[in-house]
């Protein structure tokens, strides 16, 4: 995803994390590492579909609010 | 308990019982996830640094009720028991790292420490030894969460 990320430069990249029912705290890093790459070449990196664990994990790692999130795919396009 | 061996593979199934678990034993859902998640990080601990993400070395993991008084009250817990023969771990490396700063890593022991009231790390002989516990609310609604919650093993 990093190397795409750099490679495509595009706007924004959106995230479908709908089937994702867990995620812990490497994959949370994952996520952050997109975000850092994406910020690096001025895109927007946006999330949309958490489950609740991935939710609470990005809540409790005091992350939540630093990611672009929105409840479903229709939502995420239009932003 | 549970014997296993330290392949990720079997986070998933460990994950599928502590939920279970802890949700027989009462615990807001809330809190089950959280206990779950804290559990998970810690065997995914012990399968990347205490044994290098080799996937034959043995595991053990106890799981009892426990209780403590709390300003006169009893409280019934959850005490979980993680054990491996990795190498001894520096103990002063075993607290979270600030959250301040947004960069990848270093949450897993922070949320260790988020989910659960007891997180103690021993050495006994060639032997890793991780003690969570987490206690249950005594009556009313459980901290944190706003959930009615349950005493160990009772009903609603």
């Amino acid at each position: 995803m990093l190397h795409e990320i750099q490679e495509s430069r595009v706007a924004r990249l959106v995230v479908n994390l709908s089937q994702v029912g867990y995620i812990d705290s490497s994959g949370v890093a994952s996520l952050v590492e997109g975000l850092k790459a994406s910020r690096d070449i001025g895109s927007r990196f946006i999330l949309f579909g958490l489950s609740t664990f991935a939710r609470e994990v990005l809540q409790l790692s005091r992350l939540i609010k630093v990611f672009e999130i929105y409840d479903n795919e229709e939502q995420a396009l239009a932003s | 308990m549970l014997a296993l061996y330290s392949n990720p593979k079997w986070l998933s199934v460990v994950r599928g019982a502590v939920e279970q678990l802890s949700k027989t034993l009462g615990f807001p859902e809330m809190q089950c996830r959280s206990i779950t998640r804290a559990v998970d990080e810690a065997l995914t601990n012990i399968v990347r640094h205490s044994y290098g993400n080799r996937p034959d070395q043995p595991v053990a993991m106890y799981f009892r009720r426990t209780q403590r008084q709390l300003e006169g009250e009893v409280q019934q817990g959850l005490e979980i028991l993680l054990c491996d023969r990795g190498p001894q771990i520096d103990a002063s490396k075993l607290h979270g790292r600030s959250l301040d700063e947004i960069r990848p890593g270093g949450l897993g022991l922070h949320l260790i420490r988020e989910a659960m009231d007891t997180v103690e790390y021993t050495r006994r002989g060639a032997m890793n030894r991780l003690r969570l516990v987490k206690y249950l609310s005594p009556v009313g609604v459980a901290r944190n969460t706003g959930e009615p919650c349950r005493t160990l093993g009772g009903q609603s």
